[in-house]
């Protein structure tokens, strides 16, 4: 009768060791949310001290930016202002754009086109953005200066274009994979009817994916939001309320390198503005990824 | 069904057929008038190569690479070869519509669904769409149900409307042949019974080309039956002919149950 | 339909189409926009940067003289944030990538750890920064370190990582698991032996495009702290004396490729951005070679693999 007992207690410590992996790789999954709550308690907390100091109306309502000054101003919408112009740029480029070629290669071109034109646009997203803004500095700029001979050295238009190239590769294989989902059922039921490509594309196709588009547009708005190093390097970094894209002016983003290239003592006010700053940064970019998220979940829904 | 006599004018006319996916041959050296104003079905085991023939009739295979033709469809009255590689596959659909083995409504509006033909014509006069619209909602019997919630999506219906509704589709912009690829096989019996009626009506109007799996739907309700195996016509004749005296052995085993 | 009809058809098609050609050239301008760029962008940085490029470039440390200046500490930097970047990420991304897939139960907590996931993906890289600063600088003293940068990044890629993970384990087919179960196997048994292994093209595939992503980031280095000028290189690794000194590598200040290069993108002469082209191509060239690398992967992958 001994037998039975001794296969039972080798079943108990495998037992035992799997819960053990179990538990470990429970928590390797659980350092998302973990990162996630640093994130907000690193920002809430920092941004909390500089609240103290800083009138929450001064900050959204000034209409100056100058904390390392003596006579310091906390007025976020001058920085908001940058970021809203050169995103703004860079959505005009990118949307259109990548939204033509999503279209195109999911609807018209011939499966070769495709198959090298995919993992071309997706070496294109992987090249490092401080590139994408040595080119917007030292090739755009130049160019444009060619075209409109005032246009400063450092300025938001030219970091926003080439900020709107960067972002077509994420608008437009985002936009074709939503595109592809759409079932073949749908564009036969459409050519059945003597429709053309282009008329199959943005009366049936187009619509039946406009979720998966919206989504993938609101993402591309994100990364434009959050982009620091194209503009750091040529959009200049005086902060500017502006909504002219042919100025310089400073965003959330390049504020926050400009502050860590200097020396700032941990603690200070300057040091904790940084935090204030990625704060507003961190809920703009929530709400479009929220957005982005429940469009994206929607239209997996649709068919 | 019974007094048909081979006088019935013809709509079209397959020549030496055969069609190619890549180097497989799927269709050899078919055969097959199609009667005007007929219900003409094509009846055989899955994989026989019907829904492949049936599709040759609106070019759906120029939608994918590496697909060939080879012979002719000579349609009637203006003697256009369908599959000749100088006729656009656009004209062909736009004069011969389909329906799918599985409803697929466009999301969109009831209304929008059936107007979706003329609007790929470029009409654009409300009341011309308005008329035709709901023309072709009464002939696929769909008016009745839908007309107060013509805003609705099409993908509220239920699966029997949803087939009606892409019947309309098809009906909407007044197609000379219509082809019906097994349109009953993911819907119920009460579903089944009133697609079968409305082709019947239909027929009074256009010709009818249909791929079924079930061969009481082709004895119930096709004029002409044709018997495919293995991408070859293998019997054509008049229903009742096919279904109580077939000429072939083959025809014959199947329809008996003894094979397929 | 009479021979009149059917010529309005005809023509009315012939009008129709003419719109699907012009679409199709349309298409074709926005791709050729996209690859001109590229060229514009690399063929200006192998202009104005190729003739830097050579040993001494590669073996010296930045200067005053743009002449004299090198890339040695901005590499040697990149590599060892790199290292410490794969050690903690791989095992942690992974490992998540398997819960999810194998273990996670379906409830709110699982529900939670995806959302985080995908919504992490969408963090600003220079958050990142931000919280590497406050967590691991100021908080766990780590201070302006290679570790800190390596974490900093690691934190980063983390989400690609699992996505990889994920995507790869979901292509192993059910059979596989039931195959294995019905041997006796226990869940971890089936994914040592059967999930890990036949998914880890998939997850190298992840991995290296994590790595290309993390060896261009700017922003969440710069924000940690790391040195523009830095003219001496971290005690080699492993070298020191045993047992703390081992790690003192780890603590060491650093810069990295891309800074470097930043660095000298701001600077007003000429032979400096001559300098910063130089620094861009290798950059360049290392991340399109890194991602080159993982899309030939993962086609041979798509190729070969047939379950």
């Amino acid at each position: 009768m001994s037998e039975p007992s001794d296969r039972l207690k080798k079943d108990l410590t495998r037992h035992f060791k799997e819960r053990v992996i179990e538990a470990v790789l429970f928590l390797a999954a659980f350092v998302s949310v973990f990162t996630t709550t640093a994130i907000v308690y690193i920002l809430v907390s920092e941004s909390w001290v500089f609240f103290q100091h800083v009138p929450l109306t001064d900050f959204l309502f000034d209409t100056q930016w100058t904390p390392l000054f003596d006579d310091a101003h906390y007025g976020i919408m001058v920085l908001l202002s940058g970021t809203i112009t050169s995103s703004a740029v860079a959505v005009l480029v990118a949307i259109p754009l990548g939204t033509l070629i999503a279209i195109y290669l999911s609807e018209f071109a011939p499966f070769s086109v495709r198959e090298v034109a995919k993992p071309f646009l997706e070496l294109l997203g992987g090249i490092p953005t401080i590139i994408y803004g040595y080119f917007a500095l030292l090739f755009l700029t130049p160019l444009l200066q060619k075209i409109y001979p005032d246009l400063p050295g450092f300025n938001l238009l030219s970091a926003g274009i080439v900020m709107g190239i960067m972002i077509i590769p994420y608008v437009a294989s985002l936009s074709e994979d939503a595109m592809r989902a759409v079932p073949m059922a749908l564009r036969e039921g459409s050519y059945a009817t003597g429709a053309t490509r282009l008329q199959t594309a943005l009366r049936v196709v187009v619509p039946s994916a406009i979720s998966g588009i919206a989504s993938a547009y609101i993402l591309g708005i994100s990364r434009a939001v959050g982009e620091t190093m194209i503009l750091a390097v040529a959009g200049g970094m005086q902060p500017n309320l502006t909504f002219n894209p042919a100025q310089p002016g400073a965003t959330i983003t390049s504020f926050i390198v400009q502050v860590a290239l200097g020396d700032l003592p941990h603690g200070s006010i300057g040091y904790q503005t940084i935090f204030a700053a990625g704060l507003m940064l961190m809920l703009l970019t929530l709400v479009f990824n929220l957005i982005g998220f429940y469009m994206r979940k929607k239209y997996r829904e649709a068919y | 069904m019974n007094s048909i006599t081979n006088e019935a004018p013809l709509k079209a006319e397959a020549r030496n057929l055969s069609f190619y996916y890549g180097n497989f041959q799927a269709l050899k050296n078919i055969n097959m008038p199609i009667y005007e104003k007929k219900v003409t079905s094509l009846i055989g085991p899955s994989g026989c190569g019907k829904s492949t023939y049936l599709r040759c009739f609106n070019r759906m295979h120029d939608l994918y690479p590496g697909n060939r033709y080879e012979g002719a469809i000579d349609f009637h009255p203006d003697h256009t070869d369908l599959l000749s590689k100088k006729v656009d596959p656009i004209e062909v659909r736009m004069r011969i519509s389909m329906v799918f083995q599985k409803p697929n409504p466009f999301p969109k509006s009831i209304y929008e669904n059936v107007a979706y033909g003329l609007r790929v014509r470029g009409e654009s006069a409300r009341s011309v769409i308005d008329d035709k619209v709901e023309a072709a909602l009464r002939g696929a019997a769909l008016w009745g149900e839908v007309k107060d919630r013509l805003k609705e999506l099409g993908a509220n219906l239920s699966g029997g409307q949803q087939q009606r509704l892409c019947i309309a589709r098809a009906l909407a912009t007044d197609p000379e042949l219509m082809l019906f690829d097994e349109p009953t096989s993911a819907l119920d019996p009460i579903a089944t019974a009133s697609i079968e009626e409305l082709i019947s009506e239909l027929k009074e109007k256009v010709t009818i080309l249909i791929v079924t799996h079930n061969m009481q739907q082709a004895a119930r309700i096709s004029d002409y039956t044709a018997y495919m195996y293995i991408g070859e016509m293998v019997e054509f004749g008049v229903t009742d002919q096919i279904f109580i005296k077939p000429k072939r052995k083959e025809t014959e085993d199947y329809i008996t149950g003894r094979f397929g | 339909m009479n021979q009149q009809e059917l010529q309005n058809l005809r023509s009315m098609i012939v009008a129709h189409k003419r719109w699907d050609y012009l679409f199709g050239v349309l298409g074709i301008l926005a791709l050729m926009l996209g690859l001109m760029t590229f060229v514009a962008l690399f063929s200006d940085m192998a202009v104005n940067g190729l003739a830097r490029i050579n040993v001494e470039f590669l073996t010296s440390f930045p200067s005053r003289r743009a002449a004299n200046a090198g890339i040695l500490s901005a590499w040697v930097g990149s590599v060892l944030v790199m290292v410490v970047t794969a050690f903690a990420a791989v095992p942690l991304g992974v490992a998540a990538g398997v819960y999810l897939e194998e273990y996670a139960p379906k409830n709110w907590v699982t529900d939670i750890i995806e959302i985080n996931v995908s919504n992490l993906a969408g963090v600003p890289s220079i958050i990142y920064g931000l919280l590497a600063l406050g967590l691991f600088v100021y908080t766990f003293g780590l201070g302006q370190s290679i570790l800190t940068a390596g974490l900093t990044l690691a934190l980063l890629i983390l989400p690609v990582v699992i996505v990889a993970t994920r995507e790869a384990i979901r292509g192993i087919p059910q059979i596989i698991r039931e195959g294995a179960y019905a041997c006796g196997a226990t869940t971890w048994q089936v994914v040592s032996d059967h999930i890990v292994p036949y998914a880890s093209a998939g997850i190298l595939t992840g991995v290296i495009i994590g790595m290309a992503r993390a060896i261009g980031e700017t922003a969440p280095i710069i924000t940690v702290g790391a040195l523009t000028f830095i003219a001496f290189l971290p005690t080699a690794p492993f070298t020191g004396e045993p047992p703390a000194g081992l790690f003192d590598w780890l603590f060491a200040p650093f810069t990295v490729m891309p800074i470097q290069m930043f660095n000298w993108t701001s600077r007003p002469e000429a032979a400096f951005l001559n300098n910063a082209a130089a620094a861009g191509f290798i950059l360049v060239l290392m991340t399109l070679t890194m991602n080159g690398l993982a899309i030939w992967l993962r086609y041979r992958l798509r190729k070969n693999i047939k379950w």
